[in-house]
């Protein structure tokens, strides 16, 4: 229920951020709405010696139109994406499933940035992005990169971020087709997805069903090649390696993938 | 480290372990103890409060975090001896039993109708997939928070 | 007017709204100021030997006071010498002792995951947990006994000195002629699985120990028992310990008395001289706190075609966890109440208790009876679908008939009263059952892949089952005019201080807002019973009704004296509480007026009323669910209910208890279930894996009014509190059934989730395509 001892840091900036956590090396691990790592302290499965708590960084909160792409700061709770009026407009996608994440009180403290950097592959957003074909901005004490999100994900919470690289913005193009489906296969609303599908036009991910978010790429061929949304959607446990778990077994699993993959597709099109 | 945080309309400033959770800060230090911990895996609400005037679990932000902040507990809801719509609701509707997860549940509510202020049944029971309750089934609470939002109507 | 029967929002809620309850972790109380910390070290295996324990580590800690094991324990009496015999399970809701005893701290043996093993006491609630993290234990493990059919094999026994995992059996009839008589008979295995109580307020302890006085404040449901249990484990006289209940945050069972971990908290405030506060965690409490239900059966039901039930047999195993807190109480229960609402002529029943290297099961919500309904509920729709008729009209052909009451059942309980083929009746009309089967009809006709069930069942229960045990209460109207109620019996959610308030107005004329109603608190209540098993209505209520009519009888007395008139010519209305000379108003007195005219000051009646025998409450419930049959997910629509436990005092009350029984049965048929990994490691110890019911998966419910009074206290009552969750969790997994049995499926075990539901349509699809 309680986290081991830890020192706390507040970081007024970005810059100062990414010099505590070069200060403080391995011990230290970044706190932004803190609701997928301080879970994990209470437990006592993670026990850093340093939290450096990015929360002041208000600068890094906003969804911005940059014409082609929409910028959201890595910062940006996730019921600022949910309740976005230019997010819903351009990428409803992305604001639907952050409407879908947790619950209300989460929701209000977790952010996207803090999210994508946890990289639990049932978590929402990470497969969301992944079908937006996002980028990623992570910033270290050397400078800025962009990281492509195909190439982001590494495994089970592994990430291709350096030590006390910061997550400071997260690009997603506006999609050419507009069609666009959730599909969060949960026993009881509170749930993580068993397994959830998201679909933009005619990319989609999976969510849930390996150690990584991952793009139905088996799905995606045969649509290319003209087969129909029901047919396509056959394919969707292609390439997974889902878990299995209390909720499900790997079998389970991949039955899902198909049927929400079906049904994403044929929602997709109705919005098309 | 040094915290201070306004709470209820009352600037309290102390000095506590780093690692301290608000939800104890506001039950150990504070000294209110209306806001309950149902859970430790951010599950239940019971310890639901408000920040800067939304929902939050109190077990899941550290003090450090809300220094600087305003919370809002269920204690500091009603005015000069009036009860909020939302508790007068539950009151009426009989939303609560033994009351444990009552304080969270009203604070969600109470941040609920702040952002939608004419939820649907639907609504209202998504809304609370954050609140546990053991007594009621939920029944008499979705019920108070629809009472509750046409009052304030 | 009288106030019984309307509906009064509740005196209790003002307080807890604003200012919130005050749970035994919220006490504020002097004894307590400067407490100590108390954690517990628990096992993390769930069956080895202890070969060590090294305290050294954590008490060289900051802040940490003492760290305690069973070492520490030479000031309590030895545990009494096993009989060797392996006997003692009475049918009574007690802990087995001798062979199976169960230790305080634990000895040279865990036998569950979450077993108390030491205890850590610190200044701070925050180091506590730190400490026991570093308490050193080692532990030789031992082959994992998980669920009662391993259990029953003795291939790995908990007690070795028994020689066996079984303690108590009761062999079921093996006379098989009444069920090849039969021109239909099923057979099936039906596991009603062990879930959690969960109530939102997990355990919570604390002791101070001063001047040969040990005052405990616990989160229970009898104060009275705990002292009880605590002189008897501390070698106590009862006036020696005081013990407090606050506000408790739901019981449900679960709390009843008080429990090994907490009586190790009393010990070691004893032991240390400090004042000690224990809060366990949610984790605890989910592997610590005594769980529900776990019973495996074996059923078998015969009759005829034209729906008639000749025959039932059901066979209980037991798993009783790792240690017997009751004895085999509850499977006597289950077959006590096992032919439910039928008049089957032949009925036979046995049960075997056995131990598995789990948390303890103890009483929740229903305690023996949700068992026995679900069993019977699924085995009469087995019987239906066998012989090809609805369900609800083979339930209508095997009801007892009222005119049968008192209807004595075969298995020994005394129905006292009884309309159920009535309630049967309401609960169909009020759910449009012909129409639902008509929309079920076009869906499978239109090959929906969503498709719809409709579960019945007809449920009936018994309730104070231990009336002779009866209830106090205490009542004082004082010369200020206003009345103290001291109950024995103790709410934690239900609502007594707005009934109890109810009686006392209706009775004697006082306005509820002048009574006050104490519970919980043996120094002002010595003698009580407490509030499970749906007895406090009919039972404390009827105390309190028996004070009142004592207290207005002294009163008449009184009032008689100070009008020099005769008592059959005085009279108390109760509209205006005013005695006065029948027709004569100049005459009132007022209740502060007779009251200040005794020589106490106060008219004070303390009675305990007990009744003959138990009720037996009744009802009908039909689920309305979906099921989307391409995953398997199950939502629920409706539920609509009939549950009679007679005349209502507070409908809002007895609303409130049915819904929160419907949730719970809902929470067993549908998302709830305790689940172990073959080394017993519990798979469900957070609230994140274990699918606690939340409000997006229910629907509003439907209930419809039903009142057939019982003849056996004043009040006409039955008890309400269970009555929701034995009706609700066989309506609505017949319900899941029933939206696929056109696919052939005749039986999915609980919790029928998404996974349960779709391997049964995927294997009854291969099953037809062969």
């Amino acid at each position: 229920m309680i986290p081991s001892v830890f020192t706390y840091r507040r970081a007024g900036s970005a810059e100062e951020a990414c010099d505590l956590a070069a200060e403080y090396g391995e011990d230290a691990k970044y706190l932004a709405g803190g609701h997928s790592l301080l879970p994990l302290m209470k437990l006592r499965l993670a026990a850093p010696e340093v939290i450096i708590d990015l929360g002041g960084l208000r600068d890094l909160s906003y969804v911005t139109d940059q014409g082609s792409y929409v910028a959201i700061g890595a910062l940006t709770r996730h019921h600022d994406v949910e309740h976005s009026s230019l997010l819903a407009r351009e990428l409803p996608l992305l604001a639907h499933a952050a409407g879908q994440v947790g619950d209300p009180q989460i929701r209000h403290r977790g952010t996207i940035g803090g999210s994508v950097a946890h990289a639990d592959p049932a978590s929402d957003l990470p497969a969301v992005l992944l079908a937006l074909d996002a980028t990623v901005v992570a910033r270290g004490t050397d400078g800025a990169r962009e990281i492509g999100i195909g190439e982001f994900f590494q495994g089970l919470f592994e990430t291709v971020l350096e030590p006390g690289e910061l997550l400071t913005e997260i690009r997603v193009p506006k999609p050419a087709a507009v069609g666009w489906s959730f599909q969060k296969f949960t026993q009881r609303a509170i749930d993580w997805a068993i397994v959830g599908v998201a679909v933009q036009g005619n990319q989609v991910a999976l969510v849930n069903m390996g150690g990584t978010p991952l793009r139905a790429v088996t799905v995606e061929a045969a649509l290319a090649d003209g087969e129909s949304p029901a047919d396509a959607a056959a394919h969707a446990a292609e390439g997974t390696s889902a878990a299995a778990d209390i909720r499900a077994s790997r079998e389970y699993r991949e039955h899902l993938a198909r049927v929400l993959v079906s049904r994403a597709l044929t929602e997709a099109s109705t919005r098309a | 480290m040094k915290v201070d945080l306004t709470v209820n309309g009352k600037e309290i400033t102390a000095d506590v372990e780093d690692r301290m959770l608000l939800v104890h800060f506001l039950r150990d230090v504070a000294d209110l103890t209306a806001t309950n911990i149902g859970c430790d895996t951010t599950s239940c609400g019971a310890c639901t409060v408000l920040l800067d005037g939304e929902s939050v679990k109190s077990c899941t932000v550290l003090a450090a975090q809300a220094s600087g902040h305003e919370i809002t507990t269920v204690e500091g809801l009603a005015s000069n001896g009036t009860m909020h719509p939302v508790q007068q609701a539950f009151h009426e509707q009989h939303g609560l039993q033994c009351g444990f997860c009552t304080p969270g549940m009203v604070m969600a509510i109470v941040s609920m109708l702040k952002e939608n202020p004419h939820p649907t049944e639907e609504q209202v029971r998504t809304g609370l997939e954050g609140n546990l309750c053991r007594c009621t089934g939920y029944h008499n609470i979705v019920r108070a928070a629809l009472a509750a939002a046409e009052v304030s109507a | 007017m009288s106030i019984m029967g309307t509906r009064v929002i509740r005196t209790e809620d003002p307080r807890l709204l604003t200012a919130g309850g005050v749970y035994v972790d919220d006490l504020r109380t002097p004894e307590l100021s400067g407490a100590a910390r108390l954690t517990f070290v628990r096992s993390p295996v769930a069956h080895a030997r202890i070969t060590g324990i090294d305290t050294s580590e954590a008490l060289s800690e900051p802040g940490v006071i003492a760290v305690l094991t069973v070492r520490d324990m030479d000031d309590l009496a030895p545990p009494p010498p096993d009989s060797g015999d392996g006997d003692g399970a009475g049918e009574g809701p007690m802990p087995l002792g001798g062979v199976w005893s169960e230790p305080l701290l634990a000895v040279d043996t865990v036998r569950y995951v979450g077993e108390p093993v030491a205890v850590v006491i610190t200044d701070g609630r925050y180091q506590g947990e730190d400490a026991a993290d570093l308490v050193s234990v080692d532990y030789d493990p031992l082959p994992a006994v998980v669920g009662p059919a391993a259990a029953v094999t003795d291939e790995t026994l908990l007690f070795p000195a028994a020689g066996t995992n079984i303690a108590a059996t009761k062999p079921a009839p093996t006379d098989d002629a009444p069920f090849e008589a039969c021109e239909a008979v099923v057979e099936q295995v039906i596991v009603n699985q062990r879930v959690a109580c969960l109530p939102m307020e997990s355990r919570a302890t604390a002791a101070s120990y001063q001047n040969g006085k040990l005052t405990v404040w616990h989160s229970s449901q009898n104060a009275q028992l705990c002292r009880f249990i605590i002189a008897g484990a501390l070698g106590m006289a009862p006036d020696q310990i005081r013990v407090v209940v606050p506000d408790v945050g739901g019981g449900f069972g679960a709390k009843v008395g008080i429990d090994r971990d907490a009586i190790i908290v009393a010990w070691a405030a004893r032991k240390t001289g400090r004042s000690l506060r224990w809060a366990e965690t949610r984790s605890e409490n989910l592997v610590g706190m005594t769980q529900g239900r776990a019973q495996l059966q074996h059923i078998k039901i015969g009759g005829n075609r034209d729906g008639r039930i000749l025959a039932y047999r059901i066979e209980v195993i037991q798993d009783s966890g790792a240690y017997g807190r009751m004895s085999a109480f509850l499977p006597f229960l289950t077959c006590l109440m096992a032919p439910g609402v039928y008049d089957i002529p032949e009925v036979q029943t046995g049960y075997q208790v056995t131990f598995t290297n789990a948390t303890p099961i103890s009483a929740y919500r229903g305690a023996g009876r949700p068992e026995a309904t679900a069993a019977i509920e699924r085995a009469v729709d087995l019987f239906a679908t066998e012989i090809g008729m609805d369900p609800a009209e083979v339930r209508r052909r095997n009801l007892v008939a009222p005119d049968r009451f008192p209807f004595q059942t075969k298995t020994g309980a005394l129905y006292d009263t009884g309309r159920y083929e009535e309630a049967l009746d309401k609960v169909l009309a009020a759910a449009g059952y012909d129409q639902l089967r008509e929309d079920q009809r076009r869906r499978r006709a239109s090959g929906d892949p969503k498709q719809l069930g409709i579960g019945v069942s007809t449920y009936v229960e018994i309730t104070a089952a231990d009336a002779g045990a009866g209830e106090t209460a205490k009542l004082e109207v004082k010369d200020d005019g206003t009345a103290v109620v001291y109950t024995g019996s103790s709410a934690h959610g239900q609502g007594h201080h707005t009934a109890w308030a109810m009686l006392v107005q209706d009775e004697l004329g006082i306005p509820m807002d002048q009574v006050t109603v104490i519970h919980g608190d043996t120094d002002l209540i010595p003698v009580g019973v407490g509030t499970y098993g749906s007895r406090s209505l009919q039972l404390g209520g009827s105390a309190v009704h028996k004070a009142a009519l004592e207290v207005k009888d002294d009163a008449r007395h009184q009032a008689a004296a100070m009008l020099e008139a005769a008592e059959a010519d005085v009279v108390l209305d109760t509209a205006t509480g005013l005695w006065q000379v029948r027709g004569d108003p100049d005459t009132a007195l007022s209740w502060a007026q007779v009251a200040g005219h005794t020589s106490g000051g106060s008219l004070i009646a303390d009675v305990s009323f007990t009744a003959d025998r138990p009720t037996f409450p009744f009802g009908a419930h039909v689920s309305v669910v979906e099921v989307d049959t391409e995953t398997g997910q199950v939502k629920m629509l409706r539920h609509v209910t009939v549950d009679d436990a007679g005349p209502v005092l507070n409908p809002i009350l007895a609303e409130g208890q049915r819904h929160g029984g419907i949730a719970q049965g809902a929470a067993q048929a549908l998302f709830e279930e305790v689940l172990y990994d073959p080394d017993g490691n519990p798979l469900t110890s957070t609230l994140a894996d274990y699918a606690a019911i939340s409000a997006p998966d229910l629907p509003s419910f439907e209930l419809a009014s039903s009142e057939t009074p019982t003849d056996l206290n004043p009040l006409g009552a039955k008890g309400i509190g269970e009555a929701g969750t034995i009706g609700s969790t066989p309506a609505i997994q017949n319900a899941v059934i029933d939206a696929v049995s056109h696919l052939g499926i005749r039986h999915i075990d609980m919790p029928t989730t998404p996974q349960r539901v779709w391997t049964a349509i995927t294997e009854a699809r291969k099953a037809s395509n062969q």
